[in-house]
């Protein structure tokens, strides 16, 4: 990044080798004189060196939950709702889970979805098998890399569902 | 007297001579033992893909069924070697397909492995069995497709910590019906979504699985019955664990696992509700294997509760929210630990809840047994290492990594060159060795001193001249792999005593001073290097003045010369 005019140069992020002239004679390249010549990208006051702390690249990936800012990728599905005109778009990496999830389908479509007892409606989606699954069964996580879109359905449509019993599935699931 | 017995009789003496480092020895005693002894190796290790061609390879030991290679610097797991360096691995199924070796076990590190070698493999060995693959990337989804498909003796899959671009499931639904023999599988690090019900199926028909270890994708009811139908598995890895404790799912987990007395080995939880832990305990008794590093959701009284259930535990791996304190429990009931591994839960961050030198010191008094360490901390203390050399002198692999890497010790504001200076002194074992924190030349002097059976040794951020690394090659005889970055150590250092770096592996050294004159000096000197200078800058015209400084080197031994699969940044002297 390029904050022209402001003499920001020194602190450009740099994998090269050294030259340039900021670096002269030096006997020891110190942490600390390497980090203050790179950006810090976090904004939390701590830089990075390339390859520190020694962590692999498959753990650094895969441990580090939600911090370390690799989750930028969104997840738009098509959301229906029966008996509503147009369908909508949402991004599912925006929410935090299922409960998240139905208020902002609540603001879309002005349908209360949280109180199941009332509710006559049934959220299920389309996964990447191209089958429809009750919304709410699998961690939220998995939920948004297999779901397609989402379909709020009208109770009065689900047959069949018996043992199922998509009241409590939805109440259990949305509410959490 | 031995040179009366028949070749045969010798055959069966070596047999019992399993490990590659006594091999090598027998094969040096005469010419007839080194005769016998390499039609009848089955097993091959080779540390340096590069040292050696496959051809050469199978001149020596036609009957090679088994073997294990290792590709990129050991630095590659830090992005510090571009991806398309080299250690392909094609090359070498290539010619073991074409001269009709019958292999039957590959193990590959850090290598790149293409579908096609993979298919190559599957449709070519036709007693294939096992398949290890760690660290390695190149692959895909279609790949394991091939191996599940045309494998028909398959017993170990065994995928770790590989990076695989491919969210697809269809390989596991390859394996056909026929296939009965597994033993080992391994896809924890996969992302896609395998088929649940070939799943199912597939551990049904295996009645020999005593090792499984699942994905974030398989939920679980689907771990439910898949423990009701082996409960026989002695290793265990879950994928998803999320459960509301009073539900009937938790009910008929609780049951399968009760079911699995043998279960030793536990990991996973790349999802996991913690207040579920319970009913992993009736197993906690007997394992002997703890990995919970990929489980940052398991913290605090969830991850000393259950630890306190696992009395028998030798290794564990874990997270540094489990802090001080919770090492402290650790201390108190794993009393044949001989493996500890604390890991960063978040690399870049204040580390509230990060271990200090306080947790190290109890389990080093807790635990007498314990041999091997890599611990990620926010501080470390002389005092402390002192603590540490004397309560456990039986390390032999000693990896410290203190966060801030230059970070003397907080009480005294010394550089922690007796602390380690302590632990090689004591620990007369020690093979491998990492450093951190301030140091300067007088840790290497220690080293060179002590550090007799040293073998690893990896040295970032320290030291103040050349004098430190020429203590390390002056002294300590047994090295093989030494790995350097962002050091002071110039040509003086480097070119002391080339001969050295034949009796070693390997070098690497990054962000040093050597320059490109002093690397090329080390490449007209001995032939049996190959010195590799890898220069990712942008620049786009390679400075080709000898006085300029290298920003990486990895020289290595080698019997077959220059490769000549090297990418563009990287320039053989």
């Amino acid at each position: 990044m390029e904050k022209e005019g402001l003499g920001f140069e020194i602190t450009e992020l740099r994998l090269g080798l050294p030259g340039g002239g900021e670096i002269k004679n030096e006997k020891k390249r110190v942490f600390s004189e390497i980090s203050e010549e790179e950006e810090n990208g976090k904004g939390n006051g701590k830089s990075q060196v390339v390859g520190w702390p020694p962590v692999c690249s498959y753990r650094r990936k895969n441990s580090f939950g939600d911090k370390d800012g690799s989750k930028t990728s969104k997840f738009y599905v098509k959301v229906s709702m029966d008996g509503a005109p147009f369908l909508r778009k949402i991004d599912l990496a925006l929410h935090k889970g299922y409960s998240d999830l139905a208020t902002a389908l609540e603001k879309l479509f002005g349908e209360v979805l949280k109180d199941a007892d009332s509710c006559e409606f049934v959220p299920i989606y389309e996964d990447k098998d191209g089958d429809w699954m009750l919304a709410g069964d699998v961690p939220w996580e998995m939920f948004i890399e297999s779901c397609k879109r989402l379909r709020i359905m009208k109770r009065s449509d689900v047959k069949g569902f018996g043992v199922l019993q998509p009241r409590e599935a939805v109440k259990g699931t949305l509410k959490e | 007297m031995m040179n009366y017995f028949p070749d045969e009789v010798l055959e069966h003496v070596f047999d019992f001579i399993t490990c590659h480092k006594d091999r090598n020895s027998v094969s040096l005693v005469c010419k007839s033992w080194h005769r016998i002894e390499r039609y009848s190796r089955r097993r091959v290790f080779i540390g340096n893909c590069y040292s050696i061609s496959p051809e050469r390879l199978i001149a020596r030991f036609p009957g090679v069924k088994s073997l294990t290679l290792k590709g990129k610097p050991h630095f590659a797991d830090f992005n510090l070697v571009p991806y398309d360096w080299g250690g392909f691995v094609y090359p070498w199924i290539k010619v073991l397909a074409e001269t009709g070796i019958g292999l039957e076990e590959l193990r590959l590190k850090r290598m790149v492995v293409s579908d096609e070698s993979l298919e190559l493999i599957s449709k070519t060995f036709v007693n294939f069995q096992s398949l290890v693959l760690v660290s390695c990337d190149g692959f895909s989804a279609d790949g394991l497709a091939a191996i599940a498909a045309n494998c028909r003796f398959l017993r170990e899959l065994d995928l770790q910590e590989n990076e695989v671009d491919d969210h697809r499931g269809h390989w596991l639904s390859c394996f056909p019906e026929s296939c009965t023999s597994l033993v080992s599988l391994n896809f924890a690090c996969l992302k896609g979504e395998v088929n649940l019900g070939a799943l199912e199926r597939l551990v049904s028909r295996s009645p020999n699985l005593k090792s499984l270890r699942l994905n974030r994708s398989v939920p679980l009811d689907t771990l439910q019955k898949l423990l009701m139908r082996a409960p026989q598995l002695v290793d265990l890895g879950i994928g998803s664990y999320v459960h509301d404790p009073s539900s009937e799912a938790s009910n008929k987990l609780k049951h399968a696992i009760q079911r699995c007395k043998s279960i030793m080995s536990l990991s996973g939880f790349l999802e996991v509700a913690p207040r579920c832990m319970s009913a992993i305990y009736p197993i906690c008794g007997n394992l002997t294997t703890l990995n919970l590093s990929y489980a940052p959701g398991i913290h605090g009284n969830k991850l000393t509760k259950l630890i306190q259930h696992c009395r028998k535990l030798q290794r564990l791996w874990i997270l540094d929210c489990i802090g001080d304190k919770g090492l402290g429990v650790v201390a108190s009931t794993c009393k044949e630990l001989q493996e500890l591994r604390v890991f960063p839960s978040d690399p870049f961050g204040a580390g509230n809840d990060a271990v200090t030198e306080e947790g190290l010191v109890l389990v080093s008094a807790g635990c007498p047994k314990l041999n091997s360490l890599l611990y990620f901390c926010q501080q470390m203390t002389n005092a402390a290492l002192i603590t540490v050399a004397k309560n456990c002198p039986n390390f032999i692999r000693f990896r410290l990594c203190i966060l801030d890497p230059v970070r003397p010790d907080p009480v005294t504001n010394q550089p922690l060159d007796e602390g380690f200076g302590a632990i090689v002194q004591s620990c007369k074992r020690l093979k491998r060795l990492s450093l951190s924190g301030l140091l300067t030349d007088q840790v290497f002097l220690y080293i060179g001193m002590y550090a007799e059976q040293l073998e690893m040794l990896s040295i970032a951020f320290a030291a103040d001249s050349d004098k430190g690394m020429l203590y390390v090659l002056n002294g300590c005889k047994k090295l093989r792999k030494l790995e350097i970055r962002d050091c002071p150590f110039g040509n003086a250092a480097l070119l002391e005593d080339v001969g050295k770096y034949e009796t070693m592996r390997s070098l690497w050294m990054s962000s040093c001073e050597v320059t490109l004159g002093g690397c090329k000096t080390v490449a007209e000197m001995m032939p049996s290097l190959n010195v590799e200078i890898i220069n990712e800058s942008d620049q786009t015209e390679f400075n080709l003045d000898d006085g300029q400084k290298v920003d990486k080197m990895y020289l290595y031994r080698t019997l077959v010369g220059h490769r000549k699969d090297a990418p563009e940044s990287v320039w053989i002297l």
